[in-house]
C-alpha cells in the first residue's frame, strides 16, 4: 500500500516544491530545494522500478474513488522506465543548473526559474504516471506551458520568438488531442486507459473512432516533433538557456513518444493499426525524418543548433519502432527512448561547458577548444560515438535492436536507412570534433586567451551522463530486461 | 438533408468556429491575432464538449429531491480545466507579444522575420 | 479617470457588492453554478476595476505585489496540502471522506477547502497578470502630472 503512495509522491512533491521556491529569496536558497526535490523524486523513480520490474503493475486510485469513475494512477514497467530517465536527468541538470544559470539568467529572476523548473518536473512525471487521458491533458499542458516560459528566458530576444512558436504550435497540438480525446470519450463514455482499451475493440469500424485517433496522433506528432511538425524544435533548442536546452532536449519529446506508444498499443490496439495506413505513413515520415534532418544538421554553423537538427533524426528513429509495430520494433523504441536521453544530455552538458566558458555556442567561436579542455571534448568524443552507434556504447544497442526490427520485417529499405542515418551522423559530429581538435589555435594563442577547463559542477553530471552511455552499452540489463518486460504488458497477447 | 443539418446543429457550429479559429492562426501574420485565432479555436472544442454532454429531457446536473434524469456533469468540470489551460496560454502568449514588441518594435511576423534574417 | 464623478461614485458602490458576490459564488459551487476559478475571476476583477478607475499606483496599495505572489503560492500549497493531509490521515490523496466524521460532511469540508485554495491563487495570479501588463505600457515614471497617471 505505502508503495503507491510513492508512486503519487513523486508527482505531488515538485508540485509542493514549486510555490514555496517561488517565494523563497533569490540567491542558492532556490536552487538548493529543486535539487533536493529532484533527488528525492529520483530516488523514489529507481524504487519505484525496482518494484515494477517483475511485471507487478501499481494502481493508485486518487481521493478513494475507483476506476473507471476515478482518476486512476496505472504504473507498470513502462511508466516507470519514462519516469525514472525525467527524474534522472533533472537529478543530474539540476547541480549543472547552479553555474550554468548564474551566468545566462539575471539574478532577480532565478525564484521563478527553478519554480518553473518544478512545474515542468511535476507536468513530465504527471504525464509518465497517468492513467487517465483527460488527467494526461492537464500535465501535459502543466509541462508545455513551463517549458514556453522557461524557453523565452534565454538571453537574445530571438529566444521570445522561439518560444511563441512553440507556444502556437503546442498549443495546437494539445487542442487536437483533446478533440481526440472528446470524440472518444462520446463514444464509450470513459476516460480512464485501460477502461477504453476494452471498450474500444467493438467499435473499430466506427468512422469516429478512426477520427479521434487521427487527431490524438496528429497532435501529438506535434508535441514529439515528427518530421514535417517539427519546426519549432530547431528555434527552441537553439535559444533556450542552456539548462533548459539539456533538460528539454533529453526528456520533452520522449515523454511525447511513451504516449505516443501507451495511445497506439494500449488504447488503440495493435490489431486496429494494421486496418489504417497509420504504420507506413509513419515509416515513411521517419524515414524522409532520418535522412533530410541528419543531412541537414551537417550545413549548422550554432552546435546547439545542429544537435537540436540531430534530435529530430533520432525521433524519427523512435517512431520508426512504432511504425514496424512489432515485439522487437516497440523494443528498440524504448530502448533508443532511454539511451537517447542519456546520449543527448551528455552531448548538450558537454556543449554547455564550452558556452560557459567561451559565451557563445556558434561553431566558430570553439575553434581549438579540445586541447585547452580536455575532460569536456573527451565526453563530446563519447557522447558523439554513442550517437552514431558504435559498439560499446548505448547507441549501439537502440540501433542494434532497430536493425533487428526491421530484418525480421524484411524491410530492406528500412535498414538502409538506418545505416546512412548513422554515416550522417558520423559526419556531423566529425565536425564538431575537428573545429574543437583539429583547427588551428592560432586565434586562440594570438590573443593569448587560455580558457580553463569548466568547472567541477558542470563536469561531474557531465560524465555521468558518460559514463551511463558506456555502461549502458556492456551491461544491458536493466534497460533491455526491464523493456522486455515493459513490452510484454505494452503488447498484450503478443509471443515472444 | 435539411435534418442532417438541424439535428446535428451543435456539430456543424463546432466545426466553423473550429475552422476560422485554426485559419486565423495559420494565415494572419499580426501575433497578436494568431493568439486570438488559437481562443477561437479552443472555445469551439468546448462548445464541442458541453454540447456532447447534455442529455435529450434531463435537468441541470444539481441535486434536488424528484428529479431522476440529470444531464451529465463531467464535460463541465473537464472544459472548466480546459478554460483554465487556455487563459494561461493566452495570458502567456500576450506576455511574450509585449515583450517581442519591446524588442523588436513589431509584432508583423514578417517584419520580424526580416528583422532577424539580416543579422 | 479619477476626475469624471460618476464613474468615481458608481464604482466605489459596486465593489464591494462585486466582493460578496464573489464570495457568494466562491462557496456555492456545490449548489449552483460556481466555484474556485469563477469566484477567484470575480475577486480580480473588483481589484481591476478599482485600478482602472483610480489609477494602479492606488491599487497597489491596496494589494502590494509581494502579498499578491505570497497568496498564490498559498493558494497551490491549499490545495495540495489537503491532498497530503488526507494521506496522512489514511487515506488516498485528496480522499475527503477521511477529513471529517463521516463520508459526505468530508467531502463537503474537502471541497470547500479545495475551492477555497483555487479561488485564492486564481484571484492572485489574474491580479499579477493585470498589473504586470499594465506597468509595461507606462510612460516613463518621473513624468509626474495628472494627466498621465491615468491608464491610456
Amino acid at each position: 500500500m505505502i508503495e503507491s503512495h510513492l508512486s503519487l509522491l513523486m508527482v505531488v512533491l515538485p508540485l509542493l516544491a514549486a510555490p514555496i521556491v517561488a517565494v523563497l529569496p533569490n540567491g542558492r536558497l532556490p536552487w538548493a530545494v529543486s535539487t533536493l526535490v529532484s533527488w528525492s523524486v529520483f530516488y523514489l523513480a529507481a524504487w519505484q522500478l525496482m518494484n515494477v520490474s517483475t511485471g507487478h503493475v501499481i494502481s493508485y486510485e486518487l481521493g478513494g474513488w475507483a476506476p473507471p469513475w476515478g482518476i486512476e494512477y496505472r504504473i507498470d514497467a513502462v511508466n516507470a522506465l519514462v519516469a525514472l530517465i525525467v527524474s534522472g536527468i533533472a537529478a543530474l541538470t539540476l547541480p549543472y543548473a547552479l553555474k550554468s544559470v548564474t551566468k545566462e539568467i539575471p539574478q532577480q529572476q532565478h525564484a521563478l526559474f527553478y519554480a518553473a523548473f518544478m512545474l515542468c518536473l511535476t507536468g513530465l512525471l504527471g504525464i509518465a504516471q497517468t492513467g487517465d487521458i483527460f488527467n494526461l491533458f492537464v500535465f501535459l499542458e502543466i509541462s508545455s506551458l513551463s517549458s514556453y516560459a522557461l524557453i523565452s528566458l534565454g538571453k537574445k530576444r530571438q529566444a521570445l520568438t522561439a518560444a511563441y512558436q512553440y507556444l502556437i504550435m503546442g498549443t495546437i497540438g494539445a487542442t487536437f488531442f483533446i478533440i481526440g480525446v472528446g470524440l472518444l470519450y462520446a463514444m464509450t463514455g470513459t476516460l480512464n486507459m485501460a477502461d477504453l482499451a476494452q471498450r474500444l475493440p467493438e467499435l473499430y469500424e466506427h468512422r469516429t473512432i478512426h477520427t479521434a485517433f487521427a487527431f490524438i496522433m496528429v497532435g501529438f506528432a506535434l508535441k514529439l516533433a515528427l518530421f514535417p511538425l517539427h519546426v519549432w524544435l530547431p528555434n527552441a533548442y537553439t535559444y533556450a538557456p542552456m539548462v533548459v536546452t539539456i533538460f528539454l532536449a533529453a526528456t520533452a519529446t520522449k515523454v511525447a513518444v511513451y504516449v505516443m506508444l501507451r495511445m497506439v498499443f494500449t488504447v488503440f490496439s495493435v490489431s486496429f493499426i494494421e486496418n489504417t495506413p497509420v504504420d507506413e505513413l509513419f515509416l515513411l515520415l521517419c524515414v524522409m525524418g532520418i535522412l533530410g534532418m541528419s543531412f541537414y544538421a551537417i550545413y549548422q554553423k550554432d552546435s546547439k543548433r545542429l544537435l537540436a537538427y540531430s534530435s529530430v533524426a533520432q525521433i524519427g528513429y523512435m517512431v520508426l519502432g512504432i511504425g514496424l509495430g512489432s515485439v522487437l520494433g516497440v523494443t528498440a523504441t524504448l530502448v533508443h527512448l532511454f539511451n537517447h536521453a542519456l546520449m543527448k544530455g551528455a552531448l548538450f552538458m558537454a556543449i554547455g561547458a564550452l558556452v560557459y566558458r567561451v559565451g557563445s555556442s556558434r561553431l566558430e567561436h570553439f575553434s581549438g577548444l579540445g586541447k585547452q579542455m580536455p575532460w569536456t571534448f573527451a565526453a563530446i568524443v563519447i557522447g558523439g560515438l554513442s550517437l552514431i552507434g558504435v559498439p560499446g556504447t548505448a547507441g549501439f544497442i537502440s540501433k542494434w535492436y532497430l536493425v533487428l526490427a526491421a530484418i525480421e520485417k524484411q524491410n530492406w529499405l528500412i535498414v538502409a536507412v538506418i545505416l546512412i542515418g548513422s554515416l550522417l551522423a558520423v559526419a556531423y559530429v566529425w565536425k564538431i570534433i575537428e573545429v574543437l581538435y583539429f583547427k588551428a589555435t592560432d586565434e586562440l594563442e594570438q590573443k593569448n586567451i587560455t580558457v580553463k577547463e569548466a568547472p567541477l559542477m558542470l563536469l561531474i553530471p557531465m560524465w555521468v551522463l558518460v559514463l551511463a552511455n558506456v555502461y549502458f552499452g556492456f551491461n544491458t540489463e536493466l534497460t533491455v530486461g526491464t523493456v522486455e518486460q515493459a513490452v510484454k504488458l505494452l503488447i498484450p497477447g503478443v509471443n515472444e | 438533408m435539411m435534418e442532417i443539418i438541424l439535428e446535428h446543429y451543435n456539430y456543424w457550429l463546432g466545426v466553423i468556429i473550429m475552422m476560422a479559429g485554426f485559419y486565423t492562426v495559420i494565415s494572419r501574420g499580426n501575433l497578436v491575432k494568431k493568439i486570438v485565432g488559437l481562443n477561437i479555436f479552443q472555445v469551439s472544442v468546448f462548445l464541442f464538449y458541453i454540447s456532447i454532454g447534455n442529455v435529450k429531457g434531463g435537468a441541470v446536473p444539481i441535486i434536488e429531491k424528484g428529479i431522476t434524469l440529470y444531464s451529465n456533469p463531467l464535460p463541465h468540470v473537464l472544459i472548466l480545466t480546459a478554460i483554465v489551460v487556455g487563459v494561461a496560454t493566452t495570458a502567456l502568449g500576450l506576455a511574450l507579444v509585449v515583450r517581442i514588441k519591446e524588442a523588436y518594435g513589431t509584432i508583423e511576423e514578417d517584419d520580424i522575420h526580416n528583422q532577424d534574417q539580416s543579422l | 479617470m479619477k476626475h469624471n464623478l460618476i464613474l468615481r461614485v458608481v464604482s466605489k458602490f459596486l465593489i464591494p457588492l462585486i466582493f460578496l458576490f464573489a464570495l457568494y459564488v466562491q462557496f456555492h459551487g456545490d449548489f449552483g453554478p460556481g466555484g474556485g476559478f469563477q469566484a477567484g475571476v470575480i475577486f480580480s476583477a473588483t481589484i481591476i476595476l478599482y485600478a482602472l478607475v483610480f489609477g494602479v499606483d492606488n491599487a497597489k496599495k491596496v494589494i502590494p505585489a509581494y502579498v499578491l505572489r505570497l497568496l498564490a503560492s498559498l493558494g497551490v500549497l491549499i490545495y495540495a496540502g489537503t491532498g497530503v493531509v488526507t494521506m496522512l490521515l489514511g487515506g488516498n490523496f485528496l480522499e475527503y471522506g477521511v477529513l471529517a466524521s463521516s463520508q459526505v460532511a468530508g467531502q463537503h469540508l474537502g471541497i470547500l477547502v479545495i475551492e477555497l485554495g483555487v479561488g485564492i491563487t486564481v484571484m492572485s495570479v489574474m491580479l499579477i497578470i493585470f498589473f504586470a501588463f499594465a506597468e509595461r505600457g507606462r510612460p516613463a515614471l518621473n513624468v509626474e502630472s495628472e494627466s498621465e497617471s491615468e491608464l491610456e
